[in-house]
């Protein structure tokens, strides 16, 4: 059966090298194609999941094990067992669904960024792009052999790059840099803990090493290299303070790129703590897990605090990142059972749920054309029901309310912390589970003031009933429709936002026409008017947006912007492309929510495994 | 005496010395047409093919290395010696530097299709220095080094200068010039010295008088009771301790010997620009005709490793106390120095150029930890695939030269619209100097250099290299981002004129090929690294 597991890397790879090689063949399909090789990946890893023996989860299945580089002693060794066969399926299933988010219907909705449009939207290097990204991410949850996980693990960061930086938001340039920065100088530092390992025991074989147990290394050689291989794993996961790269890069990111980096990319950090740190040297783990679980709780508490204060949705839901993993990595600190897999169920279950919320924000900040929560102005269960309501109801899911999946992650690692193993000491996690509980209950009041702020209250503008549903699709046509006043309300105010958040852009005119360029369809309408009212709202925004920004402007300009220019009026509540993408997303969030059994029956048998001696 | 020469193990040097002077020849006798220009190139690639094929008969033919130039021992100096060996690591070297020859042969047909280089010189010059820079892996005394080295770096001042009227390329062979001269002249001052020392030019006979494994000639008190303590000296202390502990004190050499190593390895850091020898490079290589700074930054550099190997691994292991912080030193400044440069650069070749002595940083780094002759295998393996990508950008940059003369990073701004292929094979190589995938031709080479320089425990360096790798990472990945970012998107910026121009593959057939041998090197390295590891791991 090891043909599944090389499948799964071989046909993304093999639907990224079509792309290059017939791009015009491919080039009218395209909408179709994406959906169609990850969607093959995605049966391939439910094949995967069928066949997988669960009385066998401890060992690894499905292996494949050739030579490859004899010279490096690297070899060609895939295999999944309990702990990463949940990750290769929540892969494959996050990629297509991004894919069907992207190409589903149409594909000319704002967040379908495979739509031809002017300026370039390349949908074929969009494509290239996320089938590469899957073949790192799958790969690194397949990998059994150490080099073989680093240069899976460094697959994903060029593609994510681009990702960003093409098409990304404003400040996208600047964010890319810092992640491929940030990241790369994290998994330098890992490759030398990995080649330090490898230095002292001669295998790269990752089954031989947990079998080990770190038999044959000293614990000072535990230490370093638990600490060098951490650093590069904390930097992906991201653990405080080693997380700044990650608001900037989701706060730009497109829709697809912030649920994939949440979704997968930050489980690729702490599965490797599962994987590699503690089975391969747990002396070393030992040693380190009091500072772990202090900077843990650390990032769940600071994580909270910080957003509370952010303004912007996107920049919030990736600051509750790092509070969840927070959690996730408290969890492992522990080095209990319990701990453990809690820490790889508040992965899976962040997946899910982060994945769907950052699917929701992007589908608000395409409406609104910003992600500003008092520009968003509330009562969005009003205007928008259904929108609100996934809304709600991924926030909910994600401050870990008993029956949904964000529930038994936390409670469980927070519940390692009470008894934590290998002889760590007991008072010292006492304090970090209190302080962990006390970042829950910050969690839940981010998350609730959100809600208030963006769901609740009333509309503080009248949707526009008169228009009707399927009339109002902001393409190109009606652009010229647009009157003078309406088209650079939304424009400023992203320029504004921009501003508060970046510090740049303080001329208006030129954050005017910048934004304008990067909403495409309506550019046309947008440059000749921005100048003027751009110029006359952008001296004051900087200075006013911190009290309430739409309400200082006149009021003949805002309503008419809200009837058929591009906010109100040609918001549609939640479309089908995005109800193909969200549902399974929320069906699985509520079945392990109330199934936990499901996931954690998976996981148990591996994470005995590797606590070995230590459990 | 009559030496016997072994005319097939010298059979890839005299093949490029008979063509250097056909070329002259033909250059002389034919009718100045324009078919000539190229016809002579494809003379000059008959050449180097030629003696690549030398270089593979030798390779397929296995057995024992093949020498010559030998001196019957007993003659003048106890145990004998030969001057040209041709081994495995010579025939790695001969095969790179020939492979390497090709690509750039290819993009100087192209730079003398414009006419204003006199293409006879050209060539007669570019393959003096392919004599050089294949027979210096086979020397094995230090005048043939020596003598080696010169010709490798002599036709290169006039290949420098031979576009003549340009004040840079004048500017550039100058430095070039002084600085390879003053070079030379310390390295032949260490050469003096150890020669001095040793009493002998053969670099294994050299290595057993200073590792104390043979009495040093002509020392006052030099006789059989001494050497028989420095060997009782070597044995109690272990072959591994050899290299820390030997110092002259100990077997009577004097502390001369030190200077002279120091020297040498100056005179080779000159060559291959490492810190505090690097100042040169970039003004160089923007000077100099593209090809040419493709044959510094690759056969250049590729033959002052070699020398500078032989003389490190063969001729003064026994000194490793001396050299091996040295070289660490020089190793991480150079690597330090080379990126932080880099990163200054608005001009794509200057930013190869500080790039390269960023590299010879991380081929440096090997050779500073194992002395044994482990690194020395991982600084070749780095060199080989370095050479294939180094050449596959510097093919690239050549394209666009062609219609930017500037030649900017940002006359790269979406190459990939105009040029897609050239976009994707200038965005691989970079990813490979990065060394991030898909160029894992590029990662896996750090990942040998790494492993080296953890193996041997010299943690310190492998942070500063760590470091380095992303700082590094900046400046490739700007450039690459560059090429895929839309002209239109950049408003105000958009350059006039040549950038816009299309590079069509017809309009410069030879750089497109030379494109096509480096990227399909870097390819193959990239999904089989086993087989440059394979052919290196041995020496």
């Amino acid at each position: 059966m090891g043909w599944v597991s090389v499948a799964l890397i071989a046909v993304p790879l093999a639907g990224a090298v079509a792309l290059l090689v017939a791009p015009g063949a491919l080039r009218p399909v395209l909408r179709i194609y994406g959906p169609i090789v990850s969607g093959v990946t995605l049966v391939l890893a439910v094949v995967m999941l069928a066949a997988f023996d669960h009385g066998q989860a401890a060992r690894p299945q499905f292996a494949v094990d050739q030579p490859w580089i004899p010279g490096l002693s690297l070899r060609f060794h895939l295999g999944v067992d309990g702990i990463s066969l949940p990750l290769v399926v929540l892969t494959a299933l996050l990629t297509f669904l991004c894919f069907a988010y992207l190409g589903w219907g149409g594909g000319r909705r704002p967040g379908q960024l495979l739509s031809a449009r002017p300026g370039g939207a390349r949908p074929r290097a969009l494509v290239f792009t996320l089938l590469v990204l899957e073949v790192g991410m799958i790969g690194t949850f397949l990998a059994l052999d150490l080099l073989l996980f680093f240069v899976f693990f460094e697959i994903v960061l060029v593609p994510m790059y681009f990702l960003i930086a093409v098409w990304g938001g404003e400040g996208r340039r600047r964010a890319a840099v810092k992640f491929i920065l940030y990241t790369l100088l994290g998994s330098v530092i890992m490759l030398l803990g990995l080649l330090l390992v490898w230095a002292q025991t001669g295998t790269l074989d990752i089954v031989a090493l947990g079998d080990a147990h770190g038999a044959g290394m000293p614990r000072a050689v535990q230490v370093l290299a638990f600490a060098a291989i951490g650093i590069g794993l904390a930097v992906k996961t991201p653990m405080w303070p080693l997380h700044t790269w990650l608001p900037d890069a989701h706060t730009e990111a497109p829709t697809v790129g912030s649920v994939l980096l949440a979704g997968v990319l930050l489980k690729m950090g702490t599965y490797g703590f599962a994987r590699i740190a503690i089975p391969i040297l747990p002396e070393g783990a030992v040693a380190v897990a009091p500072w772990l679980g202090a900077l843990a709780v650390v990032g769940i508490v600071y994580g909270a605090l910080a957003c509370l204060a952010q303004r912007d949705l996107k920049r919030m839901i990736a600051y509750s990142s790092v509070g969840h993993m927070g959690f996730v990595l408290l969890g492992f600190a522990t080095l209990t059972t319990v701990g453990i897999n809690g820490a790889l169920f508040a992965n899976v279950a962040h997946g899910l749920i982060t994945g769907l919320l950052f699917f929701v924000a992007g589908g608000i900040k395409d409406r609104y054309h910003t992600g500003d929560m008092p520009s968003l102005g509330g009562g969005m269960l009003a205007t928008l029901p259904h929108l609100g309501a996934v809304l709600t109801f991924a926030a909910i899911a994600s401050l870990g309310l008993p029956g949904l999946a964000g529930f038994w992650g936390e409670m469980l690692a927070l519940l390692g912390a009470f008894q934590p193993g290998g002889g760590l000491p007991r008072g010292l996690f006492l304090t970090f589970m209190v302080i962990g509980g006390l970042g829950a209950v910050l969690t839940a009041a981010y998350f609730l003031v959100m809600l208030s702020r963006v769901t609740h209250g009333v509309p503080s503008v009248p949707a526009g009933p008169a228009v009707p549903a399927g009339a109002a699709v902001p393409t190109a046509p009606t652009v010229p429709a647009v009157p003078a006043g309406p088209g650079p309300a939304p424009v400023t105010t992203g320029a504004g936002g921009d501003a508060v958040v970046s510090g740049m852009g303080s001329d208006a005119v030129a954050t005017g026409a910048g934004a304008g360029a990067g909403f495409d369809e309506r550019a046309a309408a947008v440059s000749a008017t921005a100048e003027v009212t751009g110029d006359a709202a952008g001296w004051e925004t900087p200075d006013e947006r911190p009290v309430q920004p739409l309400e200082t402007q006149p009021e003949q300009a805002r309503s008419p912007g809200r009837d058929d220019g591009s906010p109100a009026a040609g918001m549609l509540d939640v479309q089908r492309y995005e109800l193909v993408a969200w549902v399974p997303l929320i069906v699985l969030t509520l079945l392990f929510g109330l199934w936990p059994k499901l996931l954690l029956s998976l996981t148990t048998p591996a994470v005995q495994n590797l606590l070995g001696a230590l459990s | 005496m009559i030496q016997e020469i072994d005319y097939f193990a010298i059979a890839a040097p005299l093949t490029l010395a008979l063509f250097a002077g056909l070329v002259l020849v033909l250059d002389a006798f034919l009718p100045a047409r324009p078919r000539v220009r190229p016809a002579l190139g494809l003379v000059t690639l008959a050449g180097v093919l030629v003696a690549l094929g030398f270089v593979v008969a030798q390779a397929v033919r296995g057995g024992s290395a093949l020498s010559t130039f030998c001196v019957p021992p007993g003659l003048n100096a106890p145990g004998g010696g030969c001057s040209y060996v041709v081994d495995r690591f010579t025939l790695i070297l001969a095969g790179l530097v020939l492979v390497a020859a090709v690509v750039v042969v290819l993009m100087s047909m192209t730079e003398l299709a414009r006419g204003d280089i006199p293409v006879g010189e050209w060539y007669f010059l570019l393959l003096c220095t392919l004599v050089g820079a294949v027979t210096l892996p086979a020397s094995r005394d230090l005048i043939m080094l020596v003598v080696a080295l010169e010709l490798v770096s002599l036709p290169v001042f006039a290949l420098t200068a031979l576009k003549r009227y340009d004040g840079r390329s004048s500017e550039a062979a100058v430095k070039l010039f002084l600085v390879s001269v003053v070079s030379t002249a310390v390295m032949l001052f260490g050469v003096s010295l150890l020669y001095g020392i040793g009493g002998s030019v053969f670099l294994d006979r050299l290595g057993a008088v200073l590792g104390g494994e043979a009495a040093a000639p002509g020392r006052p008190g030099a006789g059989a009771s001494d050497l028989g303590a420095s060997v009782l000296g070597a044995s109690v202390l272990g072959a591994s301790d050899l290299g820390t502990s030997v110092l002259g004190a100990e077997h009577g050499l004097p502390g001369v010997v030190t200077v002279g190593v120091v020297l040498v390895v100056a005179g080779f850091a000159f060559k291959i620009a490492a810190v505090p020898f690097h100042a040169w490079a970039a003004d160089v290589y923007q000077g100099a005709p593209i090809p040419v700074a493709a044959l510094l930054s690759v056969i250049s550099k590729a033959a002052g490793f070699a020398g500078l190997i032989l003389v490190l691994v063969t001729a003064l292991p026994g000194q490793a106390g001396a050299w091996v912080p040295i070289v660490a030193i020089l190793s991480a400044l150079t690597m330090t120095a080379g990126n932080l440069l880099a990163m200054r650069q608005r001009s794509a070749v200057r930013l190869l150029a500080w790039s390269s002595v960023a590299q010879s940083g991380y081929i440096l780094a090997p050779l500073a930890v194992a002395p044994a002759g482990t690194g020395a295998g991982a600084s070749v393996a780095y060199l080989v695939m370095y050479a294939a990508m180094n050449l596959g950008a510097f093919a690239v940059v050549m394209l666009v030269s062609r219609v930017a003369r500037r030649n900017e990073l940002d006359d790269y701004r979406g190459l990939a619209f105009r040029s897609p292929v050239a976009a994707l094979a200038l965005a691989f190589c970079l990813l490979c100097l990065a060394g991030l995938p898909p160029g894992l031709a590029g990662l896996f080479a750090k990942i040998v250099v790494f492993r080296e320089i953890v193996d041997g425990g010299a943690g310190w360096l492998a942070v500063v290299m760590a470091v380095n790798t992303v700082i590094g990472l900046y400046y490739y990945v700007a450039w690459t981002a560059r090429l895929f970012v839309p002209v239109t998107a950049i408003g105000g910026a958009v350059r006039e004129g040549a950038a816009q121009a299309v590079v069509a593959p017809r309009s410069a057939p030879a750089v497109w090929a030379a494109i096509g041998v480096a990227v399909a090197v870097a390819v193959l390295f990239s999904a089989a690294p086993q087989l440059v590891l394979d052919l290196t791991t041995v020496t």
